[in-house]
């Protein structure tokens, strides 16, 4: 059934008239031609589809569009402002935090949610925050050091 | 054979323009004839030079994460002598890039690099020759410096490459004497400049081959058997044909669905109707062993020297031991994926491939299309680790694209990710050694099955030796094995050297020697020897027979791959009530020959005893005969955060050997080290990987059994 959604977007106001049982990954790669959040699993394990609502890290994969109706929905392309990297995304391009890079997105945003809540995470609280997305390549190491800096050199996310 | 493998020169050459462009050919030379089964063809372009300075390399190579895309123009940077960020690359485009068979095996810096480099140090030799021409001095008179040549001790007499370049049209081909330059001199590679992917990585502009979107484009969903094997018996898509939208195509054995938007594609694939005839079982996840080794037959031996049945009956002590290790999945996050457009007799498509070139010349011949009309583009690739050789849903794509006219996209879910990758085979290896009274081994009978030979060979000083294989890690067709299977990060190396370096610790703890000891006891090979005890310095290796018992231990294991060699040391924690295995601290030894970027090749490294924890501890496809039983990550495990050690790399300088790879060999011994380090922590050996707490609680229970009988 279509609907009205409205939510903020990367800070834009947003209006989708849709049915509101679709998928917000695949509204979010489709209508509104956001490819940064990818599909890995379809079924919320790998997090690779990770966006953030309202603060907090959600599969995209597997919530429903309506379920953003007057949220505040980030995805990896709201961190850039401007064309600024975020301190995170530096972070993980200075420490190697990647290697094939389609995990990265949902590893960001994981980390850019987790950090809000907990500025000044200790290594093991980010190595518990990090443990349900999954990285194959085996940047996990590198990419935990990436948020580590952040956490403790710049004071958290902002 | 130019038509079939590559653009001909003239389209080449319109193609990139003006400027200085460097070829390789075939023509006779000592550079490229040991590697001319690989780079057949008349025409390899490499590298132009425009007429703006800016330098571009072309390869077929693709990047999936390995950081081919930066390591290849710092090649390109050091030999030419301009700036790293002066160059830049196109790759894996099919219709702008040579010729390439694909990118696996470690090869591109190995077999790649060296022509690479070649092609670099003569696009240098031929901007001296201009600049001679140009500042009328000799060519011993210049020096040339981040793309300006100028003469010596008159720095203000000088001219550019762009300058150079300028309204020129220059072909030149690679010759013998192509000199590259020595590690010594280097200034561009041996450094580590950021990855040129990382911007587009973390800002969730890369494309990867889902990404694209083309207007019309149709997304298909693929009607798939419940097993490997099974006949569709009744099909019915009446249901699925109602839903607006839905084009439904059933062509031979592809029945599809396809739908703008790609969730009423799935919507539509749910309501197919179909029922199945599945075979018998014959095999599954515990029986697959029995069955290769009953239908592999003998093999062939690829390696003897000595007599083994002569040592057999001289030795003082005999060790015979058999390994086994199940399916392993590739599990890249980025499923198979591929956008076809097929019309007016082309077809473009974007896939996510390790093999452009190949893929291009198969979808040629199965849409009976000219391959000059056939374009492969290669995106940033999600993870290949092998398994994106293999490319069921390219040709999906473009057969449905050309069926329906449309833009196709085909992405496997997760479920057909576990379903058609081809897996790391299920392997089993029988081994006979024999130690003699002052702990040299003595023999070696090595039969490995459905492995095949990587990684198979010794490097222990063995008198008395045969290695027996039956069965390669690329199949033999269905007899063997009831799914796909194909190369897998050091094809077959991981399941040889698992049984290998086992071995090696099973005869060292049997003759309470310490396991580094026994090797060093045995091993004349100079590199490995450097390696083994730079491994040894940086872990803080102090000789201990072992088990220590106690639920903690320490491992060893060495392997040599893609002529690269590596040790690596290991730290385990066992819970003796769980069962569960925690890796707390691996030591990674790597001698690579020069090293083109030393952090590059550390993100190799680490990615390989990262990844390799899990074909250790937690990975194994389960499966009834040719159903798959694990269709997501909640059931098949992938090494998670918590589980990573943590790695510490050492790059063993050896400046005198071009080269090496770097993507695989650290991830060889990782079945060993770990094996060897739960010995060390129970006193169990493990001949079968993985270790899963059910296994290792299972041992530990029978150990208590037999201890409390006794």
């Amino acid at each position: 059934m279509k609907k009205t959604i409205r939510f903020r977007l990367n800070g834009k106001p947003t209006t989708l008239e849709t049915d509101g049982d679709r998928t917000l990954l695949w509204v979010l790669r489709t209508d509104l031609g956001l490819t940064g959040t990818k599909y890995g699993c379809g079924e919320a394990i790998c997090g690779a589809c990770t966006v953030v609502v309202n603060g907090e890290a959600v599969r995209s994969c597997s919530v429903p569009v309506s379920s953003v109706d007057g949220a505040e929905v980030v995805t990896i392309e709201g961190l850039t402002r401007g064309g600024k990297l975020h301190p995170l995304q530096e972070a993980f391009i200075e420490h190697g935090g990647f290697q094939c890079g389609y995990c990265t997105p949902g590893m960001i945003m994981n980390a850019y949610a987790f950090l809000r809540a907990h500025p000044k995470a200790s290594r093991e609280e980010i190595v518990k925050g990090m443990e349900d997305n999954l990285c194959r390549c085996g940047a996990h190491q590198r990419i935990i050091a990436a948020i580590e800096e952040v956490a403790h050199g710049a004071g958290g996310a902002s | 054979m130019t038509q079939r493998h590559g653009i001909d020169r003239r389209q080449f050459v319109k193609l990139v323009g003006g400027g200085v462009v460097v070829l390789v050919t075939t023509k006779p030379s000592a550079l490229l004839a040991q590697r001319r089964r690989l780079y057949p063809e008349d025409l390899n372009a490499y590298l132009r030079i425009a007429e703006d300075g800016r330098v571009t390399v072309f390869t077929g190579k693709i990047e999936m994460g390995q950081g081919v895309m930066t390591s290849q123009p710092q090649m390109v940077a050091e030999e030419l002598r301009v700036a790293f960020d002066a160059v830049e690359i196109v790759m894996g485009d099919t219709a702008r890039c040579p010729w390439d068979m694909g990118t696996f095996g470690s090869l591109t810096t190995r077999m790649f690099g060296p022509v690479l480099r070649a092609a670099a140090a003569e696009a240098r030799a031929v901007m001296l020759r201009l600049a001679a021409e140009k500042l009328g001095v000799p060519r011993s008179k210049l020096v040339v410096e981040n793309g300006v040549v100028s003469v010596t001790g008159q720095p203000t007499r000088k001219v550019t490459y762009g300058e150079l370049a300028k309204g020129r049209r220059i072909l030149r081909t690679v010759d013998d004497k192509a000199v590259l330059r020595k590690a010594s001199e280097f200034t561009v590679m041996g450094t580590s400049p950021l990855r040129l992917d990382g911007h587009d990585k973390v800002s969730g502009a890369g494309h990867y081959a889902g990404d694209v979107r083309l207007p019309g484009m149709l997304y298909a969903r693929i009607l798939r058997p419940p097993a490997h094997g099974a006949k569709l018996t009744k099909l019915d898509t009446s249901a699925a044909a109602k839903i607006p939208g839905v084009t439904v195509v059933n062509k031979k054995d592809l029945v599809a669905v396809l739908h703008a938007d790609p969730e009423t594609a799935d919507q539509a694939l749910s309501r197919v109707k179909a029922s199945w005839d599945k075979p018998q079982p014959p095999f599954d996840t515990e029986t697959v062993f029995d069955h290769l080794v009953k239908v592999a037959g003998k093999g062939e031996v690829t390696s003897s020297r000595g007599d083994v049945a002569a040592a057999r009956t001289a030795a003082v002590h005999v060790f015979e031991s058999t390994f086994h290790k199940g399916y392993v999945a590739h599990a890249p996050i980025e499923p198979h994926t591929t956008i076809a457009d097929v019309k007016s007799g082309k077809a473009t498509v974007w896939a996510s491939t390790q093999t452009p070139f190949p893929t291009r010349d198969r979808l040629a011949e199965e849409l009976g299309l000219d391959p000059k009309n056939v374009r492969v583009i290669t995106p940033y690739v999600g993870g290949g680790f092998g398994g994106k050789s293999a490319g069921l849903q390219t040709s999906e794509a473009a057969k449905l694209s050309q069926i329906t006219g449309k833009p196709v996209q085909v992405r496997f879910s997760r479920a057909e990710e576990f379903f058609y990758d081809t897996f790391d085979p299920a392997a089993v290896v029988k081994l006979v050694s024999g130690l003699d009274a002052n702990g040299k081994v003595s023999l070696w009978d090595y039969h490995v099955i459905a492995a095949g030979d990587r990684g198979a060979a010794v490097f222990y000083d063995i008198p008395n030796v045969s290695i027996s294989v039956a069965g390669g890690w690329h199949g033999r067709g269905r007899d063997l094995h009831l799914f796909g299977i194909g190369p897998w990060r050091a094809p077959g190396a991981n399941m040889n050297v698992f049984a290998k370096e086992s071995q090696i610790d099973i005869m060292a703890a049997a003759a309470r020697i310490d396991p580094v000891e026994l090797r060093l006891r045995n091993l004349t090979d100079e590199r490995m020897r450097r390696v083994l005890q730079a491994a040894a310095k940086a872990y803080g290796w102090k000789p201990r027979v072992a088990p220590a018992g106690k639920g903690r231990g320490r491992g060893v294991a060495c392997g040599i791959d893609a002529g690269t060699y590596v040790t690596l040391m290991a730290d385990v924690t066992v819970d003796l009530e769980k069962g569960t295995v925690h890796v707390d601290r691996v030591v990674a030894a790597q001698d690579m020959g020069i090293i083109v970027n030393p952090t590059g090749a550390k993100m190799q490294m680490e990615g390989c005893v990262t990844q390799g924890l899990g074909y250790c501890l937690s990975e194994e496809l389960r499966f009834t005969g040719g159903e798959i039983l694990d269709r997501n990550f909640d059931t098949y495990l992938l090494p998670r955060f918590s589980a990573v050690p943590k790695i510490e790399t050492v790059l063993v300088r050896n400046d005198e050997l071009d080269p090496q790879g770097g993507g695989e060999p650290a991830i060889v011994p990782m079945g060993a080290v770990i094996a060897n380090a739960v010995f060390d922590a129970t006193g169990l050996r493990f001949y079968r990987l993985p270790m899963t707490p059910e296994r290792v609680r299972a041992a530990l229970a029978k150990k208590g059994a037999t201890a409390a009988a006794t």
